[in-house]
């Protein structure tokens, strides 16, 4: 097998990896930080040092390696973090993002930007370390050449080392001393079996001479600092944190690693920092595993398959004599069961929780706040609420855009939130929860809120169509019109008008809506409505001639029986329905479909009034058969995009039914009219008794 | 079935396999390697506003998958669906199509000296999707690019991009 096998899985990883870094650099208390936290960044940053290194991405190893080493001082606290630090770590967390995704692509990463990188985190090691470090480590503001590590074939400039043995058996000790003298000459050596300094003159970098001891004792037991008088303290402090480190990562995990001396695990230096790679995600993934997304649709279609047989049999099974077949007919039952329960659960595994959609918020709401010189507070709630994972992925863009939106239009600046009597810091809420079938997304700002005027004073200079008397909703659904946009001027935050419609497209697309509420002074609410799932769909299936088609149950209003009295002609050929006072158009199935052998006298059939990206009509149907949740099959995978049609599915019986588009529905009806081929039958003005139809 | 001993033979590495399959009176042929099944026609869920030859959808084990009827295509004057009414399942490229036929007969390996160019004249089925034709003693088969045909624009199975 080939090492490159093995990238991928790398990538994804440490793409897991910054992920983390990233959150918990956001959550960071500058003033006391959580101890536990900075481990966990030094620990995401330690392990994608090891892979890179493992799998030879030089420049991914030595960046985190640069940035491993600070956040090992600010791990022990030696170091006082400070807002542009941890700006500093979010840039190189970019950075090696960036690194990454070269690699991925087989590139090498931009040199440039990994040389500014570089040197911005060496200058900031320096500084740092000239305050915090006494003694002979006076800060050398000359520019150093790169740490040892990283080129430690480098010639370096010779300098003492200290190397501190802990709790060393005076064996091993004899061992070490003499394998230090390979690099260099022993200049002193003194202390007692717990803690053990031997003073080397070395050219050699405390790395390298680390990697050869770990042969003998464990890592965590040797400490390597620069001597006092060293030439070169900068660098050599610089090294420090690279020793101590895996300290905490073997500690952690292998606690016969605190058992003493006698053990001499004889570790292959490069599997090294793999080894403490391992445990730092072992944490997380003990509990997951990572499955290509077409290997779970395969088993949903299998499933799926199942459910179909099992329904073929529980026909034919219910024709039988029961009392003849008993333990047949029971075994059925637990088989129905069963098979229902494999199909939730499988289901299940294609839900991912909102956190997916909401971790990568706090870094765009931090950056966005300090480029727009507001507070933000951002709040995310529901975070374990499990939605589809395809539409986690397109719900991304649309909550994005919503998201900077809020932070450049919504919220304030403080001045003026205190002015106008709010705390100085804007609060921005990202909430996720279920609501029957379906999944709501609120974005909530307690910004400025919409301004009614000047969005109808924008809509008129836009040439659209507005009234002063329009409701607010009316009012705040203009901003999803294309080319919309109030800022008074264009950011590279927002402004460009592109976004709205673009948002209200994607989520339709989805089979969800979007709605607003605002108000003024108090801020806005954007409110996603989403499916679930795209995969199943609550549907209602209807009969049109002898063919089954399915509506989708969230489309469907209401269905009746017309009457003539409730139809009325209009134009010669277009046919209206009067329901509750309003008059709806109506669309016959069979004409837009061509269907055979249907009803086409309007009163025999039924009347389903079903609503589609705002319009509503009357759909006419032969009969309504049922209500009943279908498996959504693609027909585009090995056909076509069908007019009037959004996908299809498999009933019971095994055969494809097709799911009706209800908007498309009516623009098929219109072009189909256009063309002239629709014609209404002439008898509708029959009387004929109101009858209800329920809803099934 | 009646496999050609001269053409057995003759087998060598230029050789192909074809997929026999007749429209009528005619003996057509597709490589034996896009073909993933052969079944019944049955269960066809009809598609509106779609060409006279796209029977519709079926159920392919869980995957939605087009039926073309080649003979109403080719213009054949007798369509008729029966138990003889075989759908030979094939692959081309990413997709999976049904394509109804009135019988599956043979598998045929063909040499390159069997395989004549097709002349140009075809009108309902052009030149373009002929891998050329195929000559067998007395017998003539008409071997289909099914690939090109499927794919095609006047087969309206794929969506060409329009926009």
């Amino acid at each position: 097998m080939d090492i490159s096998d093995f990238y991928d899985t790398f990538f994804e990883e440490a793409e897991e990896l910054l992920g983390d870094m990233e959150q918990h650099l956001l959550e960071l208390d500058i003033d006391d930080p959580d101890a536990e936290q900075l481990n966990a960044i030094f620990r995401a940053a330690h392990s994608i040092k090891g892979g890179a290194g493992t799998f030879g991405f030089d420049i991914l190893q030595h960046t985190t390696h640069l940035l491993e080493n600070l956040l090992d001082f600010a791990r022990r606290g030696e170091m006082a973090l400070r807002r542009d630090i941890v700006d500093t770590f979010l840039e190189t967390k970019d950075m090696l993002h960036d690194q990454l995704d070269a690699y991925r692509n087989g590139q090498e990463p931009d040199a440039d930007a990994y040389d500014r990188i570089c040197k911005t985190l060496q200058a900031l090691a320096l500084q740092e370390m000239g305050q915090s470090v006494d003694g002979g480590a006076a800060p050398e503001p000359a520019p150093q050449p790169k740490p040892v590590e990283a080129a430690p074939e480098s010639p370096v400039a010779s300098g003492c080392l200290n190397v501190v043995l802990l709790d060393v058996s005076e064996k091993d000790r004899a061992t070490l001393v003499e394998e230090l003298g390979n690099f260099g000459k022993v200049v002193s050596e003194q202390g007692d079996a717990k803690r053990y300094v031997i003073t080397l003159e070395t050219t050699s970098s405390p790395d390298d001479i680390e990697v050869v001891l770990c042969f003998i004792v464990e890592p965590e037991q040797i400490e390597i600092e620069a001597s006092a008088p060293s030439v070169d303290a900068g660098k050599g402090v610089v090294e420090v944190s690279s020793t101590a480190e895996p300290s905490a990562q073997v500690v952690e995990t292998a606690p016969k690693a605190a058992a003493p001396v006698t053990q001499a695990p004889a570790k292959p230096p490069t599997s090294k920092p793999k080894a403490a790679a391992g445990p730092a995600k072992s944490g997380a993934e003990s509990t997951s595993i990572r499955v290509p997304v077409d290997k779970v649709d395969q088993i949903i279609n299998l499933v799926g398959e199942l459910i179909i047989t099992q329904s073929m049999l529980d026909q034919t099974v219910s024709e039988m004599d029961g009392v003849a077949h008993g333990s047949l007919v029971n075994g059925m039952g637990l088989l129905q069961r069963n098979a229902r329960d494999l199909q939730e659960a499988v289901m299940s595994i294609r839900m991912v929780p909102m956190d997916y959609v909401f971790s990568r918020f706090p870094r765009l709401v931090r950056d966005l706040a300090a480029k727009l010189n507001k507070d933000v507070e951002l709040v995310t709630e529901g975070k374990s609420t499990e939605l589809d994972k395809s539409l986690t992925e397109r719900i991304i863009d649309p909550l994005t855009h919503l998201v900077r939106n809020s932070l450049d239009h919504g919220i304030e600046t403080p001045e003026k939130r205190v002015a106008a009597g709010k705390p100085s810091t804007g609060k921005l809420t990202l909430s996720a929860q279920h609501q029957g079938g379906n999944i709501l997304i609120e974005v909530i700002d307690d910004g400025a809120g919409l301004n009614r005027d000047k969005l109808l004073a924008k809509a008129r200079s836009n040439g659209l169509n507005v009234s002063d008397n329009m409701s607010d909703d009316e009012v705040w659904q203009l901003i999803f019109a294309p080319g919309f946009s109030t800022a008074e001027q264009v950011s590279d935050v927002s402004g460009r008008g592109v976004g709205m419609d673009v948002v209200k497209r994607n989520i339709q697309a989805m089979g969800g809506h979007v709605e607003i509420v605002s108000r003024p002074g108090e801020g806005t609410t954007t409110r996603i409505v989403l499916p679930l799932t795209l995969a199943i769909l609550d549907g209602m299936s209807i009969k049109v001639g002898k063919e089954i088609f399915i509506l989708p149950l969230g489309a469907v209003l209401e269905s009746l029986q017309p009457t003539g009295d409730d139809l009325y002609a209009m134009a010669g050929d277009d046919l209206l329905i009067k329901v509750r006072d309003e008059y709806l158009p109506v669309i016959a199935v069979q004409e837009v479909l061509d269907v055979a052998n249907a009803n086409t006298e309007p009163t025999e059939c039924i009347a389903v009034i079903v609503q589609g990206e705002g319009r509503r009509y009357a759909l006419l149907v032969d009969d309504l058969v049922g209500q009943q949740q279908v498996v959504v099959k693609n027909l585009e995978t090995n056909y076509r995009k069908v007019p009037g049609v959004s996908a299809a599915t498999i009933l019971g019986d095994g055969s494809v039914a097709l799911i009706l588009d209800i908007a498309d529905m009516h623009r098929l009806s219109r072009t189909k009219k256009e063309a002239g081929r629709l014609r209404l039958p002439a008898s509708m003005h029959k009387p004929m008794p109101l009858k209800e139809v329920e809803p099934s | 079935m009646n496999m050609n001993a001269a053409s057995v033979a003759t087998v060598d590495a230029h050789s192909r396999e074809f997929l026999v399959f007749s429209l009528g009176e005619e003996e057509y042929a597709i490589d034996i390697l896009k073909v993933q099944e052969i079944r019944g026609y049955e269960n066809v869920t009809r598609i509106a506003n779609a060409p006279d030859f796209i029977k519709g959808v079926t159920n392919l084990r869980g995957v939605i998958v087009p039926i073309v009827d080649l003979r109403i295509k080719f213009h054949l004057s007798k369509v008729e669906y029966g138990g003889q009414t075989v759908v030979i399942v094939v692959n081309v490229g990413e997709r999976v199509v049904g394509i109804v036929v009135d019988g599956v007969s043979d598998v045929m390996t063909l040499t390159p000296e069997q395989i004549k160019p097709a002349p140009e004249f075809g009108v309902t089925l052009s030149s373009d999707y002929l891998s050329g034709l195929g000559s067998l003693d007395d017998r003539m088969l008409v071997l289909v690019d099914i690939e090109k045909l499927l794919n095609s624009e006047e087969m309206a199975l794929v969506d060409h991009i329009t926009e």
